[in-house]
Order: structure tokens, then sequence, then C-alpha cells
């Protein structure tokens, strides 16, 4: 048991406190965090777990870079939808299931 | 490099699938120049196939062949079996083509019906000379694909319906014989049509595994041949327009069945082997049985084209029947038979399109005086059935001596049987259409009267069905003769089936 | 000719850059030029392409350390038979789909501005993918592909579409963390991510199951593999037609792609036959409930994106026909895996693009809409009823010759099974591609009601068809590239 065993628990921890939370909030936003949540927990254990193993390593930290900038992106994608998506519907979730989904675009058809 | 034995049979299927490609692309409205093109392939697809067959009558051998995959081969070979059915097809075309244009002069969708005609042949010819089981089966595939867009031509619910079961039977029994194919490969590699006793070993190690295989390929095939209890798509498919029912269902579709049998028994397993295995008396009697329940079920039609559509399902199990009979004379009774019955069954067609598109008369009792109004299509329509039933001279007869004589040959007198019982049974359902033709009079007015031309019906419909019947007589009369069909089925006997 | 090809220098890394500087100048210039620029570019990359065809069959196998940096620091691109295939179909793919949206998008002024960089990050993105064989390498790659995918769908901002790139985004990001995840184990447990040093290295111990495992969820809610499937219809169906050919051709065999490299080359040592007859199962559930709800749909282009989960069944087939058999099933079934993706890569494509170009002209999305089509729109159907046939598996198509193979390898290797799934595959495909078919004989007017498309339009989807068709006449070719992948690999 070492520091950086330390940070990957931390970090295993983090991921599932993400994952609950993706799994168990349907507000847009919140499951956004809780994607972020995860993917830093991942990062933890990217970084943690190997130099747990291995001593101080320089690829994994390039890696999580690459990874931060990644989710960085992804978070802006998924904030101009959501906005769009309450703009234009006023709903903060998505539908629970595709088949609604068709329901409320043909009555906007209609509508 | 230009090397004619590479490329012909290539080049006769291209034919066929050139000018169907033209045909899609012209306009709707330019039916002259379809119909030009039509003819023009036509005649030169026969002219092409008399080349081989005259190449092939000289010991010439013409393949093509390329890689499909790492180990299996595209082949295209003309040997004297497929040249046959080569011949057939691509005469028939010519007639069906030509009648095709007058029946359907004024419906709308005559580019996709042409269109796809075309393909239909081009698939038939690939079926003829299909080289091993691979290629056969991704023609046979391609003539379920072409002639279902013929089936439904008419658009309507019936027409859609009579699609839907002809897909089901025919797609569920090209996946069938794709397995077959797929065991039988498995286990023996490629197979090419022109090895000579491939299996033997295989006979030996696994008896069993080659019996199923036998049953899966011919259970596939029979499907097309419309064999009992597979046969229920035939009478269905007469909703067609009458050139499809003429070509596909009395040439193309039901032969390239009868001709894959053919094909299996003499080429795959060969005819020593199948009777070995004890399969040659399955097959028999499921084509006994085909020939008799067809006869009765013919009886009780009402509809003219339905008469005749339960009378091919009768008819094409001859050759099934021919084949099963273990000796020379029996498969040339059933070779034979293909090539008769083609030239009969598409006359009756022809003759009975042209009751329904002159007359309006689609049922066997409005037949009453027909003949009197319309004398040239009954004839041609007498002929026809008179051969079906087997009276000298028209072809039928040469087939049905044929396969007597192979009965006897082979001690099979219950074969004898069969053959007295159908033709019996022909006579009963095909008289009583000739007597109220020829001898009852007109009792009330044609359904739907149309006068076109001078003669019994405008020339394009009268003409193919009169050469049709009279080829199906000269090729009884003259049997005899070096030009016969029977000639050439002996030549095929002596050639590749006697050691 | 030969000494020209040796002699030109590596153009591997132009595959990624090409698109890349397409992405940024269209994204500098607006809609500006933009068919210029995308003109020139599918230039380009075709002759690429073509050359990199032309190096390898000459030279074999190419490699590329981007910087001169070495693995395991530097980042490697690798070109074997299987990749240069992928690289192929894409840019075939690819270039069909620009030809379509050239035309398209004149309806969707908005739209054109931000489609041809996200076109050309996509394609980018794939090409990183078919040319990587490091774990960290491919999730990038992956993530890339994901956000330019989801930006595709969104395309029109409208709200359907909006749904679906949103649920779409949501599982993509799931996926990938639960990849990364699993990278995050292999790591730390090997030191090593680069896929050909870790095939020799991987330890069947808990925590590398427990990575495979994870890895796998994560492509498998990528691929939309059943019963992870939920998000693709939408995505797919509701897209514009040169996206959802994009989408459905190549953009879920990505990560399909990765996880077969995973399986196959990097963890066969370590993978259990159970594990693959898993696979196999998810497969058989994919064709089956796919082919199911595709017959259900009655707009054409949601039964088109059901039609492709049931596809994509089939590849996972080729886990349970690979893993643990003889070695002759097993390069069967590598062949006919990867045949089968290129035949339903183009065929798919060809069949979005007909389908969209049918829904312009009928000014309606559902299959009844199709009465009449054959008449008045033959074109518009050919290539539709041309790809049909070979998504059904029927000769002469790259899709039966896919099958076929697929079937020989059941049979060589005695899982009956999976033969009653590829069969009973096809005839449920059969069921519902007829049933389009069938409407079109189906006329209730004499009359001509229908918007004629561009002949552009049609001749994009007809010459993908064509393709798919032909594949079944020449799959000697793709079958040989696929064949020295094999045994370069580590079976």
């Amino acid at each position: 048991m070492n520091t950086f065993f330390i940070y990957a628990l931390t970090g295993g921890l983090l991921s599932s406190l993400g994952l609950l939370g993706f799994i168990l909030h349907r507000h847009l936003l919140r499951r956004l965090m809780a994607f972020n949540l995860m993917g830093s927990g991942c990062f933890l254990i990217l970084t943690g777990l190997s130099q747990s193993h291995q001593g101080v390593d320089a690829v994994p930290q390039a890696l999580v870079l690459t990874g931060i900038v990644v989710a960085v992106s992804a978070t802006a994608l998924a904030l101009v939808l959501i906005r769009r998506w309450y703009h234009l519907t006023g709903q903060t979730s998505l539908p629970e299931d595709v088949q609604s989904l068709e329901k409320t675009s043909s009555k906007e058809a209609q509508g | 490099m230009l090397d004619w034995y590479f490329w012909l049979p290539l080049l006769v299927l291209s034919t066929s699938l050139v000018a169907s490609g033209f045909i899609f692309w012209i306009n709707e409205n330019r039916s002259q120049l379809r119909s030009g093109i039509n003819l023009t392939a036509a005649v030169l697809k026969i002219a092409l196939v008399v080349i081989i067959l005259l190449g092939v009558m000289g010991g010439e051998v013409y393949e093509t062949r390329f890689a499909l995959l790492a180990d299996i081969d595209f082949v295209l070979r003309a040997d004297a079996l497929g040249v046959m059915f080569a011949g057939l097809s691509s005469v028939l075309w010519l007639f069906t083509t030509i009648y095709a244009i007058g029946y359907l002069e004024g419906t709308p969708n005559r580019r996709r019906f042409f269109g796809f005609f075309g393909l239909c042949v081009a698939s038939t010819l690939g079926i003829a000379f299909a080289g091993n089981l691979f290629t056969f089966l991704i023609f046979y595939e391609l003539l379920t694909l072409s002639t279902y867009p013929l089936v439904v031509h008419r658009g309507t619910a019936k027409a859609l319906r009579a699609g839907k079961i002809y897909l089901i039977y025919t797609l569920g029994g090209g996946l069938v014989l794709l397995m077959g194919v797929l065991w039988l490969y498995g286990l023996a590699g490629d197979l090419s049509f022109y090895g000579r006793n491939h299996l033997d070993a295989l006979a030996v190690t696994q008896p069993a595994a080659l019996k199923w295989i036998f049953f899966l390929l011919i259970a596939g095939l029979s499907v097309k041949a419309a064999m009992v209890p597979f046969h229920g798509w035939l009478p269905q498919a007469m909703v067609a327009p009458a050139p499809v029912s003429a070509l596909l269902h009395a040439v193309a579709v039901v032969k390239a069945g009868a001709f894959g049998i053919v094909r299996v028994v003499y080429d795959v397993y060969g005819i020593t082997l199948t009777w070995e295995l004890g399969l040659l008396l399955p097959l028999g009697i499921a084509a006994a049985v085909t020939i008799i329940y067809g006869s009765i079920r013919a009886l009780m039609q009402e509809d003219i084209k339905k008469r005749l559509a339960f009378s091919t399902i009768s008819q094409v199990s001859y050759i099934a029947l021919g084949i099963s009979l273990f000796g020379p004379a029996g498969t040339i009774g059933g070779l034979v038979h293909l090539l008769h019955q083609g030239l009969m069954k598409v006359t009756l067609f022809f003759c009975a399109g042209n009751y329904a598109e002159t007359l309006g008369v689609h049922k066997i009792k409005d037949l009453d005086g027909a003949g009197r109004r319309m004398p040239g299509t009954s004839l041609a329509f007498t002929i026809g059935a008179l051969g079906m039933i087997g009276v000298p001279p028209v072809a039928g007869f040469i087939s049905k001596w044929y396969l007597g004589i192979g009965a006897v040959a082979a001690s099979n007198y219950w074969v004898l049987g069969v053959l007295v019982a159908s033709s019996l049974l022909n006579a009963a359902y095909f008289l009583p259409v000739l007597y109220r033709i020829w001898f009852r009079p007109q009792e009330q007015p044609w359904p739907h009267e149309r006068v076109l031309g001078r003669w019994d019906t405008s020339l394009w419909l009268l003409v193919p069905a009169l050469v049709t019947a009279a080829l199906s007589l000269l090729a009884g009369v003259f049997a005899a003769s070096g030009f016969s069909p029977l000639t050439w089925v002996e030549l095929i006997t002596s050639r590749e089936y006697l050691p | 000719m030969s000494s020209l090809l040796q002699e030109l220098p590596q153009l591997l890394p132009w595959l990624v850059i090409l698109p890349l500087f397409w992405a940024l100048f269209s994204l500098a210039l607006g809609v500006l030029y933009r068919h210029w620029i995308a003109g020139v570019f599918i230039f380009l990359l075709l002759a690429t392409n073509l050359i990199l065809i032309g190096q390898w069959l000459l030279l074999g196998d190419l490699y590329y350390s981007l910087g001169d940096w070495d693995v395991p620091l530097g980042i490697q691109l690798r070109l074997d038979g299987v990749a240069l295939a992928m690289v192929t179909v894409t840019s075939l793919v690819t270039a069909a789909c620009s030809l379509h949206a050239s035309t398209y998008l004149d309806d969707y002024p908005r739209a054109q501005q931000y489609f041809w960089p996200l076109l050309a990050f996509t394609w980018a993105s794939l090409n990183v993918i078919w040319l990587s064989a490091d774990l960290f390498n491919l999730y990038v790659g992956l993530e890339l592909l994901g956000l330019s995918a989801v930006g595709l769908v969104a395309l029109t901002g409208q709200t359907e579409a909006l749904g679906a790139a949103l649920r779409y985004l949501y599982a993509a990001l799931l996926g990938s963390l639960a990849y990364l995840l699993g990278v995050a184990l292999i790591y730390s447990g090997y030191g090593q991510l680069d896929l050909p040093a870790l095939s020799g290295l991987l330890e069947s111990d808990a925590s590398t199951r427990l990575a495979l495992a994870l890895m796998t969820l994560g492509l498998l809610l990528k691929t939309a593999i059943f019963p992870l499937h939920i998000w693709l219809p939408p995505a797919h169906g509701k897209a514009l037609p040169p996206v959802s050919a994009l989408l459905s051709a190549l953009v879920v065999k990505a990560s399909f792609y990765i996880l077969v490299r995973l399986w196959l080359e990097a963890g066969l040592q370590v993978v259990v036959p159970s594990a693959a007859q898993f696979m196999g199962a998810l497969g058989a559930g994919a064709v089956f409930w796919g082919g199911w709800m595709a017959w259900r749909q009655t707009e054409l282009k949601m039964l088109v994106a059901y039609s492709t989960v049931a596809q994509l069944g089939y590849l996972m087939l080729i886990f349970p026909l690979m893993v643990g058999v003889s070695p002759t099933a097993a390069q069967l079934a590598w062949e006919g895996g990867w045949l089968q993706l290129i035949a339903h890569a183009l065929a798919k494509a060809a069949m979005f693009l007909a389908a969209g170009n049918l829904v312009l002209a009928m000014r309606r999305p559902d299959i009844i809409g199709l009465h009449g089509v054959g008449r008045f729109l033959p074109f518009s159907l050919l290539g539709f009823g041309l790809a049909g046939v070979s998504i059904m598996g029927l000769p002469p198509s790259g899709g039966f010759m896919a099958k076929w193979l697929l079937l020989q390898s059941a049979l060589a290797s005695g899982q009956w099974w999976w033969l009653l799934v590829l069969a009973g595959g096809s005839a449920l495909s059969a069921v519902y591609i007829f049933k389009v078919y069938q409407q079109c004989y189906i006329e209730d007017t004499e009359v001509d009601n229908f918007r004629h498309p561009s002949l552009l339009l049609d001749l994009s989807s007809i010459t993908l068809a064509l393709l798919a068709l032909s594949l079944g006449i020449f799959s000697a070719w793709p079958q040989a590239l696929l064949a020295t992948a094999l045994s370069g690999g580590g079976v």
C-alpha cells in the first residue's frame, strides 16, 4: 500500500459514484457531471494503479493529459447539445424510451 | 486475347444480360426500340447456342472459369446436357418474347417486365452451363430474384400474395439447397460436374451423410420443380401475365429444378452411386406420387391456367421418374421429356393467354365453340394437349414410349402402371376441353371479346403458339432424324452416362 | 512502376493528416468553396489509398513511427491487410457519401457549415483507428470518432435528431470510459499498451479478465450489439441520409474492429471458448431481435437502421467461430467475418443513401409512400434493390460470399447452432427487405406525384450497391488481403 495505490482506490470510488449517478439521474446536466466524475476516477486509476506497481512513470501521465483534453471537448459538445435540447423542448431529460421520443416528435409535427 | 473457348459460355449469358441492362436504361415509351433490342438479343443468343451446340457435337470444350474465393471457382461450361437446356431456353425465349410484346402492348411497366425477363433468361442459361454446384446455386438463387418481379408484375393484392407464397417456397428451397451444398462441400470440397466418381470414397466412409445431403439437395431443388409436397406456389403464381406463366412456370423455373435434379443424380453423385445408396427408389416414388396427385388436382380445376399449372406439376415429374429408372432408356425418356414438355406446355400457355386476351375466357366452361372463333389457337392447343396425353405422333408420345421401355428394362412394372394411369388422367382432363372447343356450339357471348387483326387474334400472339405447336409435332414426327431432340438426348446418354 | 512505389516516401500518416487539413480548411472557410475543397481532398485521399495498396502488395505490412519515436513511447501506425481493407472501404464509402451530401445538403443550408469539417474529422478518426495498434491510441481515435459522429447526427438541430444525438453521446461516453478503465488495468498490469507486444504477455489472471471484460463491455455498447443497441436506431434513423450511411457503414464498425483486435490479436491466449460462445449468443440475439424489429417498422429509414442492428449480429459470430477451433475453421471465420463487415459497409451505405433519396422523393417517411416508386423512380429504387440483395445474403453479392465462409467455418468446427443463426437471420432479412420491395409494385395512381431527386443522389447509392454486388464476384481479392493478416496476426 503506497500513496499511488490510495489514488487508485479513490479513483475506483469516484468512478463507482459516477456510474451510480449516471444510472440514477435523468437530468441531463447531472448525468454529464456524473460522467465527468467517472472520467476523473478513471484517470486516477490509470495513473495511480500503474505507478503503484512500477514506480513513477511518464506514460500514464501523458495518457491522462490526452484523456482530459478529450473529456473536456466531450463535455463541451454535450453542453451545447443539452442547451439546444432545452431550448427546443423545454425539458431537462431525455424521454424514457425511443417510442415515446417518436410520439413527442409526431405530436410536434401535428401541432 | 480473345479466346473463344473461354468466353463463349459467358457471352451467351451476357446477350440477355446486356439486353436487359439496355432495357432498364431506355425510356418506358420507346417500345419499338425495346422490342428491337429484345429480339436481336434473342436471335443472337440462339446463334451462339447453335455455335456451341455444333462445337460440343464435335467434342469441343467451352469453359469460362475464374476464382470466386480462394478455393471456389466460378465455372460455366457447355456440355451436351447443358446445351440441351440452353437450347430449349433460348429458343423458347425468342418465341415468348414475341408473344410478350404482343401480349403486353399498351400496358404499363413494360420496361421493368422485359428487363427482369432478360435477367431471368440469363439466370436460366447460367443454370444450364453451371459447371459446379456452387455456380449452379448462384444462378438458382438469381432466378428466384429475377422472377419475383414478374410474378407480382400486375401489383394487385392477389399478385402480391402469390409473390409472397412464391418467395417463401423458393427462398426456403434455396436455403435448404444451400445447406446441402455446404455440407457436401465441407465433406468433399469443390464439386465440379465433370469429375467422375468423386464421391465413391465417401460413400464407403460416410454413406449416411451422403444420403442426408442427397435428401437436402433434392428437397431444395424439388421446390422449383414443384414436386409434391413443395408444389403449392405454382398454381398461385398463375396470376402472373401469360408469357410469364408460359416461359417461367412451364419452362425456366420448374425446369431449373428438374435440371438440377438431373445434375445431382448424374453429375454429382453419379447414377451408379445413387442407385447403390438406394436413393433412386424414393426419388421415383416421390415423382410417381407427384404425377398422380398433380393429374387428379388438374382434373378438379375449372380455371384453364390452373388446370395447366397442375398438369405442369404432374408432367415435370416424368423427368425425375425417368431418372429414377436405372437404365439408358429411362434416362432418355426423362431427358427428352424435359424438351418435349417445354415445347408442348409453352404452346398450351400461349393458347390459354390468347383465349383470355381475345375472348376474355378464363374458365373451361366458357370455351364452348372457341374452335370456330379462333381456329389457329385452338389447333395449337389441340396439338399441345394431345402431346401431353401421349398421342402419337406428337412429341409427348416419344417421351412416354421411352419411359415405358425404361420401366420394363428396369423391371419396374409399377412405373408402367403410373404411366398408364397418368395418361388416362391426362386424357380425362384434356379431352373434355378439346370437346368443348371443337364440338360444342357457342351458347353465350364471349365474356370480353376484342378484335385483334383479321386472324384469330394479333399475329404477335398467334404465330408463337403455332410455331411451338409445330415444333412439338415435328419433334415427334422426325424423332428418328438427325436433328431431333431425341437424337441429342441419345448423344448425351451415350456420351455421358454409359460407361 | 514497382521501383517508383518503393521510392515514394511513407504515405501512411497522410491518411490521417489529409482529412485533418480538410477539416481545418473547411472550418476556416465555412461554406465557401466547400465542394472544391472536398473534391481536392477526396482525390488526394483516394490517390494515397491507391498508392498504399500498391506499396502494400509490393512490400507487405507497412509501419510508421510518428516523429521517429518508437514504441512504447512514440505512436506507431501499422498497415496490415485488414487495416488496408478497412482504409479502402472507408475511402470508398466516405467518397460516395460526400458525393451524395454535396447535392442533398442543398436543402439544409444551415447544416452545410459543419457537415464538411465533421465529415473530414470522422474520416481522420476512422483512419486513426484502422492504423493504430496501441490500446490508448485506439481510445483517442474512438473518442474523436464518437464526438464527430454525434455532431453529425445533431447536424439538422431538430428535436428528433437532437434527442438521438444526446442518447448516442451518452452511450458513447459511457462506452469509452468502460474501455478506458480496462486500458488502465492493462497498463498497470503489464506496462504495455501495444497490441502485438501484449499478445505474448497477457495472462489469465483476475485483473486481466476484468480489464478485458470492461473493454469488451464498452466496445459492445459503442458497436450497439444487442441488448446494448437501444441508442442506434434513432441515431441512424433520424440523421441525414449521408450521415446515417456513414454511421451504419463505418462508425459502428470501428469499435467492432477494436474488439476483434483485442480478442483475437492480443487476447487469444486468454479468452475462453465459453466467453466466445456468449459473444456469439449476443450476436444471435441481435440477428433475431434486429430482424424482427426491422420487420415491424413503418418508417423506411428506421427499418434500415434496425437492419443494421441485425447485421452487426453476424459480425459477432467471428468470436465463437475462431476461439478454440481448428486453424482451418478459424481461417474461414476470420475471412468471412471481415468480408461480412466490408459487404455490409458497402451495402448498408448504399441502402441508407437510397432510402434517403426515396424519402426525399416521396415527401413522407413511411413505407406505404413507396407505392408507384417502381414506375416513376426506377433509379432511386435500383440502389435500394441491389443493396437489399447483399443484405439478404443472396448471390451474387458480397453478403452471400461472407455468409458462405461463415457457414463453412461453423460446419468445419461442428458448431451447427451458428448455422441455424445464419440461415434464420438470412430468412428474416428476406422478410423485411421484401416487405419494402413489395410496396414498390403497388400502384395507386397513374399520376407522378414524386419529387425527382438529382441523378447524382441516385448515382452515389447505385455505385455503392454495385460495389457490394461485385464484391461477390471478386471476393478472391479482399480474401487474399484478409488471409495474410491472419498469418501475420497471432492466431
